[in-house]
């Protein structure tokens, strides 16, 4: 129970730490915020349950003026804010990634884990961030998806990078990745 | 750990968390339900006022925090233009900073305890269910207390990184920052469990 809870919690303090160091740059010189990476690591790591609930603690914590957004952003209005749906499609990504990542147990970590954070981390999320930008914005769902697709290749590479982090996770603190266990 | 709370003390510091967010939650289905652009121009203007009314001060930090979404405003209006309906592009983008910009006010006018005030009493129908509420809270510490401790840690990797290597901070690092913030979290379970667990 400890363990669930302070897992959870280290896990939330994780992807706000990632969206506030400074940014990571890629092989090709490319700068991303590794807050998503964050998202997608809750699920390969702790699975569907308890990495739905880091990511959900990270979001509450966000709400109540926590400026723990990439950029130091946060407040209630995040919420208001054309990214919303990505915002509150968070812990349901989180949740995703780790329910694709418990049904293949059999796989290799790494791909077990790429193929999750793609389903959770791109899918799902970006399923959520569309729809908010429709709501907010008042746009079709191609419109929204035309003001996202930039960020897409970036969140693919996310996803590979969260394969080979896990599987090194796996090597280094088996017992902790909870996703496997 | 820095909250978004404004220092300059208001008024409305004072007044009641939940009824602030009740306030916002009616007046942001207001602005979403008012499709004239003019009451929209009416709107922000009032939200200017509010943000004018507490000094200077609060003022120019207030309208710091909506600077990112600018990105968004350029985008739909140049959308607009092209599609030829500008009224419409005005409408989205001063119903959007009016909404940002009092969701934020609520935000800079009531202090952290008061909000996990809200949260406590969001988890009452939880605790009707078995659920103990102060282990959300106590997670909730947790972060707020080791956010800062991993940002640390993260830096300091990074610059174990810089020292060594000639190209950019990479990805590489996520591995052991996640290393770390496995381990901190096995050390603090083991720490509750000794002093009697939850």
């Amino acid at each position: 129970m400890e363990r669930s809870l302070t897992l959870i919690a280290l896990f939330a303090a994780l992807i706000a730490a990632l969206g506030l160091i400074p940014k990571l740059t890629l092989a090709f010189g490319v700068p991303i915020t590794a807050q998503s990476l964050g998202i997608m690591l809750c699920g390969t790591v702790l699975g569907a349950k308890r990495g739905g609930l880091a990511a959900m603690l990270f979001v509450a914590l966000v709400l109540i003026g926590l400026p723990l957004l990439a950029g130091g952003r946060g407040g209630l209005g995040v919420l208001a804010s054309p990214s919303m749906g990505f915002f509150i499609g968070f812990p349901i990504a989180a949740f995703a990634t780790g329910f694709v990542m418990e049904q293949m147990g059999r796989f290799p970590v790494a791909w077990a884990a790429g193929i999750a954070a793609c389903v959770g981390g791109i899918l799902t999320l970006y399923l959520f961030g569309i729809m908010g930008m429709m709501m907010m914005l008042q746009k079709g769902p191609v419109e929204a998806l035309l003001l996202v697709s930039a960020f897409i290749p970036g969140d693919m590479i996310k996803a590979v990078l969260a394969g080979l982090i896990t599987a090194a996770l796996a090597r280094a603190r088996p017992a902790s990745v909870l996703s496997r266990v | 750990m820095i909250s978004l709370t404004s220092p300059v003390e208001t008024h409305a510091h004072g007044w009641p968390a939940g009824a602030k967010i009740g306030a916002l939650c009616a007046a942001t289905l207001v602005l979403f339900a008012v499709g004239h652009v003019g009451w929209q121009a009416v709107f922000l203007g009032g939200m200017l006022v509010l943000y004018a009314l507490p000094g200077r001060q609060f003022f120019t930090v207030g309208l710091a925090r909506l600077r990112g979404l600018w990105p968004f405003i350029a985008v739909i209006l140049l959308w607009h233009v092209v599609t030829r309906d500008l009224t419409e592009g005005m409408l989205i983008t001063l119903r959007m900073l009016t909404a940002v910009g009092l969701a934020n006010l609520v935000t800079m006018t009531t202090r952290l305890t008061d909000m996990m005030g809200v949260v406590r009493w969001l988890c009452t129908p939880l605790r009707a269910m078995g659920v103990k509420s102060d282990r959300i809270e106590l997670a909730m510490a947790l972060v707020i207390r080791f956010t800062p401790v991993l940002i640390d840690k993260g830096a300091m990797l990074a610059m174990a990184w810089r020292a060594r290597a000639a190209r950019r901070v990479g990805w590489r690092i996520v591995t052991p920052f996640a290393v770390l913030a496995i381990d901190d979290a096995e050390h603090v379970a083991e720490a509750l469990r000794a002093r009697g667990g939850l």
